[in-house]
């Protein structure tokens, strides 16, 4: 997928109308947010192409999840705008952002431990008008959990968990997805697990924004790095360079480096 | 049964095909164990009433009514997550709106429109007060709260209404002492088939109409609750917050589920007032507001059968001991709900099924019928 995507489809004058340049999947204008007398979020135009796979790291309490929950609609920004695929969503409900094609996976775990893996991929599924059962069979052969289907999600192992909840959010086939620590607490082989999904799922042309603290795991995924740091962009760019950053290792990588 | 399979083919896929939208991961029984068992049990609910006395069909139609109002609690609480402790109040303002309407329209057209004018009025309750409740943010045990007070509520406004003032058209509320209503007729015109009274063929009557809608409403909430939406009303229950970031509308399901059971909960208010001609305010009190919760707790809030089942079995218990004279017909409820609460948290009818499971896999495969068995005690507790 190429990241400047297909022009005659970007030439609608809702994009000229709100402003955008073409290729943005998502883009943030002056987006803050405060709590009180904090600035959790301070100024960011932040922007996602088509197609992109972009990392976003930070020392805690950078913003990074205050970020995306801002993008979900979880949050609302006290100033500043939010423009996704042509449409201006700062004071979109949170379900309407999801259908305009946003999906989420949260920093905790949140799966139906009560229901199988069936019915766990039926229920965002069935919002959509896809075609649910090769959709249902497709998304279980690509999180490697066929054998595990009519197993209850609760018996599941933490790192097949992470899997079926990155599932339950691709059956919305989304334009974006938001992952917020979508390898934390996970064995090596569970985290290169997690790597090749979103390798798949980013080759079939899914933009991705993951919020990750294991650079190892960055390096593995990613195309291009933002760094946020008390909630501003401090840096953006490819990973090599932002790994070789001295101002970047002061603030972050320090102690990993 | 393996040596028959062949000529039973046809019908067996047949019947397969009806039975589909009935059947799901949201509700016990989708053997055919379990239809054939409750064939059979409808079959004895259509003998029943040459087994006994009319005064006992007659207690009998009043418990099935009340499976109403147990039926409404399971939807939204065991399938919607909510816990409400007043769909009493809808059942009463729709009993009490029957019974208005009943006296000032009492004509078999006035009572057949006022069924469903008064399911409305109870319906529209619920919606107003769920439209406030889910779209105000109000969750969990804050739900519980205020079902309970709205219900209390209607207790002491109705409790004071003794006096002349308290009249709608020429409806008197009564207070304390309640309002008797018109004989439940059905029909177009000034006269139509009687069913009310205390005369043997409207009894029998009325006793048909009430097990029929209860049939015809099990059957729908089965299809309701293994559809999409039933669906998404579990995982709403499971994981309220997971569900939105679905995109689901969560407080507009809610209201949905909210105003489906208050729907429910209305006619069954209806079926109740209109069996006794009466209604009075102890429908909003406390004690009364328990029970629906103390039905579907004990039965198996899952389970729309087991509720109906466990509705019947108490009401009957409570009625026995009542006429025994005994004073100890609340205590035994109580203690039989902490003994259930305790022994068996997902109620009766999950174990009642897991027996049959069990009992299916340890008979031979020709005697399906026999070990479905247990489950046909729920259906038939008023016998």
């Amino acid at each position: 997928m190429s990241s400047t995507g297909d022009p005659t489809v970007r030439e609608s004058p809702a994009v000229a109308a709100t402003g955008p340049a073409k290729d943005e999947l998502l883009a943030t204008d002056g987006l803050t947010k405060k709590f009180g007398g904090l600035t959790a979020v301070d100024t960011v135009d932040f922007t996602v192409e088509e197609g992109e796979l972009r990392c976003l790291i930070g020392p805690n309490g950078a913003g990074k999840s205050t970020l995306l929950e801002l993008i979900t609609g979880q949050l609302s920004p006290t100033e500043g705008n939010i423009y996704f695929d042509g449409i201006e969503l700062t004071d979109r409900k949170s379900h309407e952002r999801i259908d305009a094609g946003i999906s989420v996976k949260f920093q905790s775990p949140h799966i139906y431990e009560a229901l199988t893996v069936r019915q766990n991929l039926k229920v965002p599924l069935q919002r959509t008008d896809r075609e649910t059962e090769t959709v249902l069979q497709r998304t279980l052969e690509q999180i490697d959990l066929v054998e595990q289907a009519d197993e209850s999600a609760g018996d599941l192992s933490h790192g097949q968990q992470q899997r079926l909840e990155i599932g339950m959010a691709t059956t919305l086939d989304p334009k974006l997805m938001l992952l917020d620590e979508p390898v934390a607490g996970m064995s090596i082989e569970e985290t290169n697990e997690i790597a090749d999904l979103i390798h798949t799922l980013h080759d079939d042309g899914m933009a991705f924004v993951v919020v990750e603290h294991d650079m190892d795991f960055v390096r593995e995924i990613s195309e291009r790095v933002t760094v946020l740091n008390q909630g501003e962009i401090f840096r953006q760019g490819p990973i090599d360079e932002i790994e070789n950053d001295d101002a970047v290792r002061r603030i972050y990588l320090g102690e990993n480096a | 049964m393996s040596q028959s399979t062949k000529p039973f083919g046809t019908l067996r896929s047949i019947g397969g095909r009806i039975r589909a939208p009935f059947e799901g991961p949201n509700t016990t029984g989708n053997s055919t164990a379990f239809w054939v068992v409750f064939l059979g049990a409808v079959g004895f609910l259509m003998m029943y009433p040459q087994m006994v006395n009319p005064l006992v069909l007659g207690d009998t139609t009043r418990y099935f009514a009340l499976g109403f109002l147990a039926l409404s609690l399971c939807l939204v609480w065991g399938f919607g997550g909510i816990l409400s402790f007043g769909q009493v109040a809808f059942f009463g303002v729709a009993g009490y709106a029957w019974g208005i309407i009943s006296i000032n329209f009492a004509s078999a057209t006035g009572m057949t429109l006022g069924i469903v004018g008064a399911v409305f009025i109870g319906t529209l309750f619920s919606f107003i007060l769920g439209y406030f409740m889910f779209y105000g943010g109000v969750r969990d045990v804050y739900v519980t709260i205020i079902t309970l007070v709205s219900a209390l509520v209607l207790h002491t406004f109705m409790a004071q209404t003794a006096g002349s003032q308290w009249v709608i058209g020429s409806a008197r509320l009564g207070g304390f002492n309640g309002m008797h209503s018109e004989h439940f007729e059905l029909g177009i015109g000034s006269t139509g088939i009687v069913f009310g009274g205390t005369s043997p063929d409207p009894i029998l009557r009325y006793y048909y109409f009430v097990v029929a809608l209860l049939i015809v409403t099990y059957l729908a909430l089965r299809v309701l609750v293994n559809s999409s939406f039933g669906m998404t009303m579990v995982a709403i229950r499971e994981d309220e917050d997971r569900t939105a970031t679905f995109g689901y509308n969560v407080p507009f399901v809610k209201l949905v589920i909210f105003t489906i059971g208050g729907a429910l909960a209305s006619l069954g208010g209806v079926l109740y007032t209109a069996w006794g001609s009466y209604i009075s305010p102890s429908v909003f009190a406390i004690t009364f507001a328990a029970l629906p919760v103390v039905w579907v707790s004990i039965g198996g809030r899952e389970s729309l059968i087991g509720v109906v089942g466990a509705t019947v079995a108490i009401e009957w218990m409570q009625d026995s001991l009542a006429g025994t004279g005994s004073e100890w017909a609340m205590v035994i409820v109580g203690g039989l709900l902490v003994f259930v609460i305790l022994v068996m948290p997902a109620g009766v009818a999950p174990q009642i099924e897991r027996a049959g499971k069990w009992l299916l896999e340890k008979l031979p495969p020709h005697s399906d019928q026999q070990a479905g068995e247990p489950t046909s005690k729920q259906t038939r507790g008023d016998d």
